[in-house]
C-alpha cells in the first residue's frame, strides 16, 4: 500500500502591507524561464550600484596624483595657480557652501510656504493647479536658468536690490564692495530658485504623509488653522521636512551651469556676497577642456571627487530622513 | 471674545496670509521666467531658425537645425542605452525588490538620483571620449544614460507597484508562468505610468548641458556622426549666452523658448497621459 507523501507545510504567508511585500514568497520557483526572467531583472537592478562604485573608483584613481601630492592641504589652501602646478581647493569649499547655505536661506521659507499652502490652506480646486506650476521650475533646464540669470536677474539686482542694501546694510561685511553683476548673491538666489521645487514636492509629500487624525485633534481642542499645523502637523513632519530641506542642499552644491554663468568664478574667499565667487562644479566646468597637464587634471579629479562625496553623503542623510516619515517611498521622484 | 483669543485668531490670519504671498511668489518666478523666454525669444524664431545651421559670428541669419538635430540624436541615443536598464530595474524593485537587495538598489538610486551631472560627464569622459582620443555625441549619450537610468527605476517601481495584486493572482490562477504574468499582466497594465515615466526622463535630461561639456562638445557645423562632437540646443545655449555679441544673445533666448518649449510638451504630455489612465495621481 502506498501512502501520499506528506510535504512539508509551506512557511505561513507573513502579513504585512500588501504594497511592500514580495510578490512571489511561498511560491517556490520551478520554471527555468522564471529564475532567467528573474536573473535579468537583478543584473539590471545591479547596474546602480555598480555605477556607484565605478563613479568613485574612476574618480579616485584619476585623482590619486593629487591626492598624493597635496594631501589634506588641498582642502584648506587657497592657491590655485596650473602655472606653479600648486592646487588648493580652500575658495571653490568655500564658494560652494556659502553660495547652497545662501540659496537654502531664501528657498526654504518659500518653500515650506508653498508646502504649507498646498496641504493644509489652498482650497481644493486650487491644489493641484499650484503644485504643478511649482513643479514646472524643476523642468526648466539649468543653462536656461543661467542665462535669465545674466541677462535678467543680474541687472534687477545692480539697479533695484543692491543700493538699497547697501544704503542699510552696507556696513556688515557681507555687502561690502563694489557689485559688479557675477556675485556670491546672483548665485545664490538663481540656486534658491531652482532648488524651490524639489523642497517644496519632497515637503509636501511629507505633509500628506502625516496622518489627518492629528489636525483633527489639534482642532477639537480649540487650536486656530494656524496653531494646528505649528502645534501637530509639523513637529509630526520634522525629520522628513529637515531631510527635504537637505535634499535641497544637495542639488544646490552640485549644480553646475547656471552658477557658472553668474558667480563670477574667481578664485578668492569674501564674506561679501556682492563679490564673485567659484564653486567646485563650477571650476570642473570651466578648466576641464584647459588642463593641459596630468596634475592640474588630476587636482579637477579630487575637486569631482569631494564633490561627489559630499553629495553622496548629503543625499544619503536626506534618504534616511525622510524615509523614516514616508518609509521606502520614492518621494519626490514625481516632480516632474 | 478675549484680547488672547483674538490675538490667536489673528496670528493665524496673519500666517495665513504668508502662507499664500511665499507660494505666489514662488509662482510668480515660473511666470517672470517664462514671459521673459517668450518676450525676448519668440522675435528670432522664424523658418531659418529651424532649418538653417549657424553662420560666423557677426554675420545676420542663420539657426540652431545642427542643435535641434544634434539633441534628437544625443536625447535618443541615451533613451535607447537608459531606458532598458532603469525600466528593468524598476520592475526588479517591484516584483523582488523586498530584501537587502531591493532596499540597496532603491537606497543607490535615490542617492544616484542627486549627483551632480558634471561628475557624470567627467566620468564618461574618461572611458569615451580618453581613450579614443576625440569628442563624441555617442559618450554625451552614455553620460545622459547615466543619468536617467535611476530615475527611471524609482518611477517604473512606483506605477508597477499600483498594479493590483488580484491581476497577478488571477493571471497566475490561470496557470500562468510568473514571468509571463509579470511581463504581460503587470508590466503591460502599467504600461502608461512607464512610459509617462521614461517621458518625464528623457524631458529632464534634454535640458542638461554640464555633462555634454566634455562628452559630445558641441558643434558649429551640422553633423550626423555619432563618433564625433555634435552641438544640442544645451550647449549652443550656453556658448551663446556667454558670448560678446548681441546677435548671439539674440539667438540663445530663441534657442532657449525652444528648448523649454520641448521640454514642456514632452512633460505635458506625460502628465496628460497619467491623467488619462489614472485620473489624478495625488
Amino acid at each position: 500500500m502506498t501512502t501520499l507523501p506528506l510535504e512539508p507545510l509551506p512557511p505561513p504567508l507573513e502579513q504585512t502591507t500588501p504594497s511592500a511585500e514580495p510578490r512571489w514568497r511561498g511560491l517556490r520557483s520551478v520554471n527555468r524561464s522564471d529564475r532567467i526572467y528573474r536573473r535579468v531583472l537583478t543584473a539590471l537592478a545591479l547596474v546602480l550600484p555598480a555605477l556607484l562604485v565605478v563613479i568613485l573608483a574612476v574618480l579616485f584613481i584619476n585623482a590619486l596624483p593629487a591626492i598624493g601630492r597635496f594631501g589634506p592641504a588641498f582642502l584648506w589652501s587657497s592657491t590655485w595657480d596650473p602655472v606653479a602646478e600648486v592646487y588648493g581647493t580652500a575658495p571653490m569649499l568655500f564658494g560652494t557652501l556659502a553660495s547652497s547655505l545662501l540659496a537654502l536661506l531664501i528657498a526654504v521659507p518659500l518653500s515650506l510656504g508653498v508646502a504649507i499652502f498646498l496641504t493644509e490652506f489652498a482650497p481644493r480646486w486650487l491644489r493641484q493647479p499650484v503644485a504643478f506650476l511649482v513643479e514646472l521650475l524643476a523642468a526648466i533646464p539649468s543653462v536656461v536658468y543661467g542665462l535669465w540669470g545674466v541677462f535678467v536677474l543680474i541687472p534687477f539686482l545692480r539697479s533695484f536690490v543692491v543700493p538699497p542694501l547697501k544704503s542699510v546694510l552696507g556696513w556688515t561685511p557681507f555687502f561690502q564692495g563694489v557689485f559688479y553683476g557675477n556675485s556670491l548673491l546672483a548665485g545664490g538666489i538663481i540656486l534658491a530658485i531652482m532648488i524651490v521645487p524639489y523642497i517644496a514636492a519632497v515637503s509636501r509629500e511629507v505633509l500628506l504623509a502625516v496622518p489627518t487624525s492629528q489636525r483633527e485633534a489639534a482642532l477639537a481642542m480649540g487650536a486656530t488653522r494656524w496653531e494646528a499645523v505649528r502645534s501637530a502637523v509639523l513637529p509630526y513632519g520634522r525629520a522628513g521636512l529637515i531631510g527635504a530641506i537637505i535634499l535641497g542642499l544637495g542639488r544646490a552644491l552640485g549644480e553646475t551651469m547656471a552658477v557658472t554663468m553668474v558667480i563670477g568664478n574667481r578664485h578668492d574667499i569674501s564674506v561679501s556676497v556682492f563679490q564673485p565667487a567659484y564653486t567646485m562644479a563650477a571650476a570642473i566646468a570651466n578648466e576641464f577642456s584647459e588642463a593641459t597637464t596630468n596634475m592640474y587634471l588630476s587636482a579637477l579629479f579630487e575637486v569631482g571627487l569631494l564633490l561627489f562625496v559630499l553629495t553622496v553623503v548629503v543625499n544619503a542623510v536626506a534618504r534616511i530622513l525622510i524615509w523614516r516619515v514616508a518609509r521606502g517611498a520614492a518621494v519626490g521622484s514625481k516632480a516632474l | 471674545m478675549t484680547a488672547r483669543t483674538v490675538r490667536r485668531q489673528l496670528t493665524s490670519r496673519v500666517m495665513t496670509a504668508l502662507v499664500v504671498l511665499l507660494s505666489f511668489i514662488a509662482v510668480l518666478a515660473l511666470v517672470l521666467i517664462l514671459a521673459d523666454l517668450i518676450v525676448k525669444g519668440a522675435s528670432s524664431i522664424d523658418w531659418a531658425f529651424f532649418t538653417k545651421s549657424p553662420v560666423p559670428a557677426g554675420e545676420p541669419g542663420g539657426g540652431v537645425a545642427n542643435a535641434i538635430v544634434g539633441t534628437g540624436i544625443i536625447v535618443g541615443l541615451a533613451a535607447l542605452i537608459g531606458v532598458p536598464v532603469g525600466v528593468g530595474a524598476g520592475i526588479y524593485l517591484a516584483e523582488y525588490g523586498s530584501g537587502r537587495l531591493g532596499f540597496l538598489v532603491r537606497f543607490v538610486a535615490d542617492v544616484l538620483n542627486g549627483t551632480p551631472s558634471i561628475v557624470i560627464g567627467i566620468v564618461a569622459w574618461t572611458f569615451l571620449v580618453r581613450p579614443a582620443g576625440r569628442f563624441s555625441a555617442l559618450a554625451g549619450s552614455v553620460a545622459l544614460a547615466i543619468l536617467m537610468i535611476p530615475m527611471l527605476s524609482r518611477t517604473t517601481e512606483e506605477m508597477v507597484r499600483l498594479v493590483p495584486h488580484s491581476l497577478r493572482e488571477a493571471a497566475l490562477a490561470l496557470g500562468y508562468p510568473r514571468w509571463r504574468t509579470s511581463l504581460k499582466i503587470v508590466v503591460r497594465t502599467a504600461m502608461t505610468g512607464i512610459v509617462t515615466g521614461c517621458l518625464v526622463g528623457i524631458a529632464r535630461v534634454a535640458g542638461e548641458t554640464a555633462p555634454l561639456l566634455f562628452t559630445a562638445l558641441g558643434n558649429l557645423n551640422f553633423s550626423l556622426n555619432v563618433t564625433h562632437p555634435m552641438q544640442t540646443l544645451s550647449l549652443q545655449i550656453y556658448v551663446y549666452a556667454t558670448g560678446p555679441f548681441d546677435e548671439w544673445h539674440r539667438m540663445a533666448w530663441a534657442s532657449a523658448l525652444v528648448l523649454m518649449g520641448l521640454v514642456l510638451i514632452i512633460s505635458l504630455v506625460a502628465r496628460w497621459v497619467t491623467r488619462q489612465r489614472y485620473g489624478s495621481v495625488r
